[in-house]
């Protein structure tokens, strides 16, 4: 369960400064460059250390409660008629999401750093939670900063944040959600950096938090990678995952990034087409601009304004995706596609019936595409796809779109 | 001589210090944009900085922020923005405008149709905060090319090394950002800002001007005593938000300025009686 010291040429795809071909970087104001290159000394030293390694992996063990399995999906697979489809298990993960691999590390880093403060921005709630569990875990102070819009929408991850210790600040500017949230948080960063560690919650962001949060979720991939081989003896044919920012499926893909024979597929959020305009799939339907920090693509107007997106899954509802994402797209190692609302939510449905699990919406999106993926491959193949969070979070959006309330 | 050189020189000469107000472009609407550049002029003004408005303006605190909604609501683009510092030119020759605003707004139009279109405008500066030098590509020859200068920010965090790197590519003057946070944030302390525009001119013959938490004649006055020049935003912006609808906006604007201004002369009085 190393993190990034396990042997990966196509790791070094970061270059020094953060920049994956002409993506990433660091195009921040001028009072976060200090911080910024304080936290990528404080992570390059850490990474050299095996105790850094070591407390990682102590805790995704005990408290996270890693590896998460990968499981065989029988009835899901007879359904599909095709390949053989195994579920990367990242909802069973302490807090119910793959959210939490990232913020035990960034906590480690920060009281490694001898920072006391924890700050965090949250869409639907699940990484604010992770933000807050970890902070609780190691008696760090709290502050989750979420959209107005998103506080009222996910009243019960807010009271979740607040039983767990932190403070959550409604941010009322913009469209009051995530991209807000961000905004603020980064404000606040920038007034309080001597004592405040700032966790991102995606691979998002400036130089080196998307090399930083893509190292600490790369043990999705590492196991899938080992425990598939174990099973099947073989590598998989694919692996599916949904891309918001994109930390789930950068985590579970880039151990498998030199195995060419493996086909990778990022599954954005459709929302309601990408004929209607309301979606939330940059690498579809938009183009590179720079957003929080670095130069990935965007959902924006002609003149670079970023405009609202649309998903019923919150965790998908962003207008900017990791830049890794973006780079990975240009060279055609992964392939990204969309799936629709109406789509994840007959994914959610099948999968809770056909196998007992509720899956996350984000995570339902890698469901509908792997599952019309499956169909097309032969039942000697195999993929994977990575179920990132379960459903539970989600069962009023659900309940709310066939009209009952709950 | 550029036309930021050759202000600063004047000023220099007039032993005076700068007073630079920043308004958001656009805001409360395109249209009014000229009369309000001429009214900074008119209240006291040596030099113009207009806000690009960006939709996620991260460096800027909640005043700026809103302006930013408004003028976008409004319809502001850049290229709008570039029609009006035309139009200013028709009738002011010599005062600097220097647009600031965020990396977006280059990369959407193409950093080189950006330079030229502003360039044939008459703006004289760009100041893009969240491009820093590492991750200015092309723009330093763009500018160059047609004589735009790039200003850049300096924050009291800047280490020593970044100042060097900083100084070497940048024009017109020195932004010093007066304290740690967004713009118009409070509380600023003077000693800690003498000590940073004295590391700033160690390495740099640029003029140095301060900004981030200068909201009254007061705190204009206090700066003026360190730097060149003193820089203005989000107080004008709030009386700009507060008064969006007023007929006499310019007279307010410039009455302002004109406050800021004196605030800054009766300082450099009372130092030339001591």
């Amino acid at each position: 369960m190393a993190i990034a010291t396990e042997s990966n040429p196509a790791a070094s795809a970061a270059s020094s400064d953060g920049r994956f071909g002409s993506f990433g970087g660091r195009f921040v104001s001028e009072t976060l460059m200090a911080p910024l290159e304080e936290l990528t000394a404080a992570y390059l030293e850490a990474r050299q250390d095996p105790t850094f390694h070591a407390e990682i992996e102590r805790e995704l063990h005990a408290f996270v409660g890693r590896p998460t399995p990968l499981y065989l999906a029988e009835r899901l697979t007879r359904r599909a008629g095709g390949a053989r489809i195994y579920l990367k298990r990242e909802d069973l993960a302490h807090t119910g999401a793959h959210k939490i691999n990232n913020t035990v590390g960034q906590a480690v880093l920060a009281a490694r750093m001898g920072k006391q403060r924890i700050i965090a921005e949250t869409g639907a709630g699940q990484h604010g939670v992770a933000t807050a569990t970890v902070a609780a875990r190691m008696g760090l102070e709290c502050v989750v900063y979420m959209g107005a819009d998103d506080v009222k929408r996910q009243a019960a991850n807010v009271y979740r944040m607040r039983l767990l210790g932190a403070e959550v600040r409604p941010v009322d500017a913009g469209t009051r959600t995530l991209k807000d949230a961000l905004n603020e948080a980064m404000r606040d960063w920038v007034a309080h950096v001597d004592d405040t560690f700032y966790i991102i919650g995606s691979v998002a962001g400036p130089h080196p938090y998307p090399t930083l949060v893509r190292d600490l979720q790369r043990v999705i991939g590492i196991e899938a990678r080992r425990q598939i081989q174990e099973i099947e003896g073989a590598l998989p044919a694919a692996v599916v995952a949904c891309v918001g920012g994109g930390s789930n499926a950068i985590g579970i893909f880039h151990p498998f990034l030199d195995d060419t024979e493996v086909a990778l597929y990022g599954v954005e959020a459709g929302g309601e087409g990408l004929a209607s305009g309301r979606h939330a799939a940059p690498l579809n339907a938009g183009r590179p601009g720079v957003l929080h920090g670095a130069r990935s693509y965007l959902m924006e107007s002609p003149e670079g304004q970023i405009i609202g997106t649309h998903s019923i899954s919150a965790g998908l509802d962003y207008p900017g995706v990791g830049p890794e994402h973006a780079y990975l797209k240009e060279c055609a190692r992964a392939h990204y596609v969309t799936v629709t609302d109406a789509e994840a939510l007959e994914a959610f449905h099948r999968l809770a019936r056909c196998e007992g699990i509720l899956p996350a919406l984000e995570s339902a999106h890698a469901l509908a595409y792997g599952e019309r993926l499956a169909a097309e491959l032969s039942p000697e193949q195999a993929l994977i796809i990575n179920l990132s969070g379960r459903g539970d979070k989600d069962i009023a959006t659900v309940a709310a779109r066939e009209g009952i309330e709950l | 001589m550029s036309r930021i050189s050759q202000t600063f020189a004047a000023c220099r000469a007039a032993g005076r210090t700068a007073l630079i107000p920043y308004i958001t472009g656009g805001d409360p609407d395109p249209q009014q944009l000229v009369a309000l550049m001429h009214a900074l002029v008119d209240g006291g003004a040596d030099l113009i900085e207009i806000g690009v408005p960006f939709s996620d303006p991260m460096a800027d605190g909640p005043v700026i922020q809103a302006a930013c909604a408004r003028a976008l609501a409004a319809g502001t683009t850049p290229a709008k923005l570039c029609e009006a510092v035309a139009r200013f030119r028709e009738r002011d020759e010599a005062t600097p405008v220097v647009f600031m605003g965020y990396a977006n707004s280059l990369e959407a139009a193409g950093y080189e149709t950006y330079v030229e279109r502003a360039a044939s405008a008459g703006v004289d500066g760009l100041l893009t905060v969240d491009l820093p030098p590492e991750e200015a590509g092309s723009l330093p020859d763009l500018a160059a090319q047609h004589g735009i200068e790039l200003i850049y920010l300096v924050a009291p965090n800047t280490t020593a090394a970044r100042l060097q790197k900083i100084s070497a590519v940048a024009g017109g003057f020195i932004y010093a950002v007066a304290l740690k946070g967004v713009t118009g944030s409070a509380n600023l302390d003077t000693t800690l800002l003498a000590d940073q525009v004295a590391a700033i001119r160690r390495v740099s013959q640029l003029p140095v001007a301060v900004g981030f938490g200068v909201r009254d004649a007061a705190s204009a006055g206090a700066v003026a005593q360190v730097a060149d020049a003193v820089v203005v935003g989000s107080a004008l912006v709030q009386l700009i938000g507060e008064h969006g609808e007023a007929t006499d906006l310019p007279e307010r604007l410039r009455a302002a300025v004109a406050e800021l201004r004196r605030g800054i002369d009766e300082k450099a009085a009372m130092e030339v009686r001591s």
